[in-house]
């Protein structure tokens, strides 16, 4: 790829031609920045206008939107963060060592075990969300705390399956030699077979947390919602019961719930990129 | 991915590679290694969803006072008007969003993969909203939809019309670029010489496309239309958000029916009706998981046949 290119006359036209439309994929993140910083009269009148002199509002819809619903938007953005990092760091550790013991050990229970996996990438979640939601109120695992274990319940299947086809792939002998050097299974596992994991636990990492990060309707039933709210489940309660009253406040909000996600994006696009590229491949 | 599973096959079974020297102590870690895994399995996922067949056969308010009744709950489900319309809205949404965004995801990937300035900044624009969630993405295009639907003086939810090509816009601007990178990856994959060869021979560029780079990215191709099929089905944040099965009309008998609702909410919204329509909603998630199972396997059966020609 990295041999010297020659740019003709068409991939100028290409060129061109591509910036116009990332502008236009563009436009509606466009569109939430420049809402939140206007009136919400102004909004209602013309949303495509850009922000003048009477309808500029400066950070006040952002104020407003930090306690916006009577409930603390940065609460909802707190449990967010703590229900992703927990739940991907749980399904990390549990099932790359599922995996490992798969791969490795594969009798009749291992087998049976990866074919539920396998069973369970095909099924809906609407399938199970009504008795999930029974199930997880009787555990008691309606917390932020406690739901990382549903997560870890009902996305074990497409992370087993990505990690058990890589470590298929990984040369036994490592293993033996660690072991004839007197490594026991934790120790051959965190010190030997971890590491060579590396990418599949960065494609599976970013995958998961694409999904709970953005989840609304496993935490929405698990969920105790007097208490806790994730930020999909307080956009979503803004705009049912007060879509009509302040859009600005609410488009505030958006813009807070997705400037963090795009700035992470920004940094780290490389691997997500690569991530998504390698996970779909599997898939 | 055809000859990934030449590989797999080559390779002598598990048990066979894998010596007693590592087989042995893991088993003994069992404990550590698989049980957790196990155990957060049957509560996130067996368990439901073996309850959840049990009590699609039950009138239920929860688990405990559920009481048989036989398949009434199904014949409800399919006598029921908006799961009807619900199916057939699912399934015109998968049609036109399937082939609408593999093309335009293609065409961009492959554009992406020509020799042009700034393919990398296009790229990571074309992903980005992928990374924003389907509650959030609903209410951005509702604002936007309204916004143009108010200079002709009604609005989204007014018309079933626009609530459809609303949530089709809305999904193929999301995941266009998911299925970009998926293209990108295939076509980065196609082996030069072979290009070259097309070029030495004369193919055109369309003839090129058509019969060089096309069948070497059946691969992505494969994926790409699953994950759309399966996405399309599936789809119920972005459905809620942006219309939320709005316009709803209410049928002589009581019933109603929402206009714009697909499988997955009506699902949702049929369970909030009231108790008699838990059993009901539970059937329907049945009758659902059987569908989506069976379009999923034979859409990976029929391209995957496809591949082993090439």
């Amino acid at each position: 790829m990295k041999e010297k290119v020659t740019y003709t006359k068409s991939s100028y036209f290409l060129t061109v031609l591509f910036s116009l439309l990332s502008l236009v994929w563009l436009f509606p993140i466009f569109e939430v920045v420049i809402n939140s910083l206007k009136r919400n009269g102004a909004i209602n009148a013309n949303p495509f206008a850009l922000p003048d002199a009477d309808s500029f509002f400066g950070l006040s819809n952002y104020v407003t939107g930090l306690t916006f619903g009577n409930y603390p938007f940065l609460n909802s953005a707190a449990y967010s963060l703590i229900i992703t990092v927990l739940s991907t760091f749980l399904i990390l550790l549990c099932c790359s060592m599922t995996a490992w013991y798969i791969a490795r050990v594969d009798n009749t229970f291992a087998r049976i075990f990866y074919y539920l996996c396998t069973f369970s990438m095909i099924v809906p979640f609407q399938m199970v969300m009504f008795t999930l939601s029974f199930t997880a109120d009787r555990l008691k695992l309606n917390t932020p705390f406690t739901i990382p274990i549903v997560y870890l319940g009902f996305g074990a299947g497409l992370a087993i399956f990505m990690f058990v086809g890589f470590v298929k792939g990984l040369p036994l002998e490592i293993e033996e030699a660690a072991a004839i050097d007197g490594c026991g299974p934790v120790r051959t596992f965190f010190w030997v077979v971890l590491p060579m994991l590396k990418p599949t636990l960065i494609s599976v990492g970013i995958l998961e947390v694409m999904w709970i990060w953005n989840d609304y309707l496993l935490p929405y039933l698990v969920l105790d919602q007097t208490k806790y709210k994730t930020i999909p489940i307080h956009v979503q309660y803004l705009k049912g019961s007060y879509g009509a009253v302040d859009l600005g406040a609410i488009m505030a909000v958006i813009m807070m719930s997705i400037l963090p996600i795009i700035i992470l994006y920004l940094f780290c696009q490389k691997h997500i990129i690569k991530g998504v590229a390698a996970g779909a491949v599997k898939g | 991915m055809s000859d990934k599973k030449k590989k797999k096959a080559k390779r002598p079974s598990g048990s066979a590679v894998t010596s007693n020297l590592i087989r042995k102590p893991i088993q003994r870690w069992a404990p550590l290694f698989i049980l957790p895994t196990f155990v957060c399995f049957c509560i996130g996922f067996i368990w439901p969803f073996l309850q959840g067949i049990y009590l699609s056969f039950c009138n239920f308010m929860t688990p405990k006072d559920a009481k048989w009744v036989g398949i009434t709950n199904y014949v409800k489900a399919f006598s029921d008007p908006s799961f009807g319309r619900a199916f057939w809205n699912t399934t015109g949404f998968a049609v036109v969003s399937i082939v609408l965004i593999n093309i335009i995801a293609f065409f961009i990937a492959y554009a992406l993969t020509q020799a042009m300035r700034g393919a990398n900044l296009f790229r990571t624009v074309f992903f980005m909203p992928n990374l924003i969630g389907g509650v959030v993405l609903g209410y951005i295009w509702s604002m936007i939809f309204d916004g143009i639907l108010h200079r002709y003086g009604t609005y989204l939810e007014a018309n079933a019309t626009y609530g459809f090509w609303g949530l089709v816009i809305l999904v193929a601007w999301q995941q266009i670029g998911y299925m970009m990178i998926i293209y990108i990856a295939g076509l980065q994959a196609v082996p030069g010489d072979m290009l070259e060869a097309a070029k030495i021979d004369g193919a055109s560029g369309w003839k090129t496309l058509t019969k060089v780079i096309l069948p070497n990215v059946m691969p992505s191709i494969t994926i790409c239309t699953f994950l759309t099929l399966t996405n399309s089905f599936k789809m119920f944040d972005q459905n809620l958000a942006l219309t939320g099965g709005n316009p709803i009309t209410t049928l002589a008998d009581g019933s109603k029916i929402a206009a714009t609702e697909l499988l997955a909410l009506n699902i949702y919204s049929t369970y909030n009706i009231s108790r008699n329509w838990h059993g009901v909603a539970q059937a329907k998630a049945v009758i659902f998981f059987i569908l989506v199972a069976v379009l999923a396997l034979s859409q990976l059966y029929a391209t995957r046949s496809k591949e082993v020609q090439q």
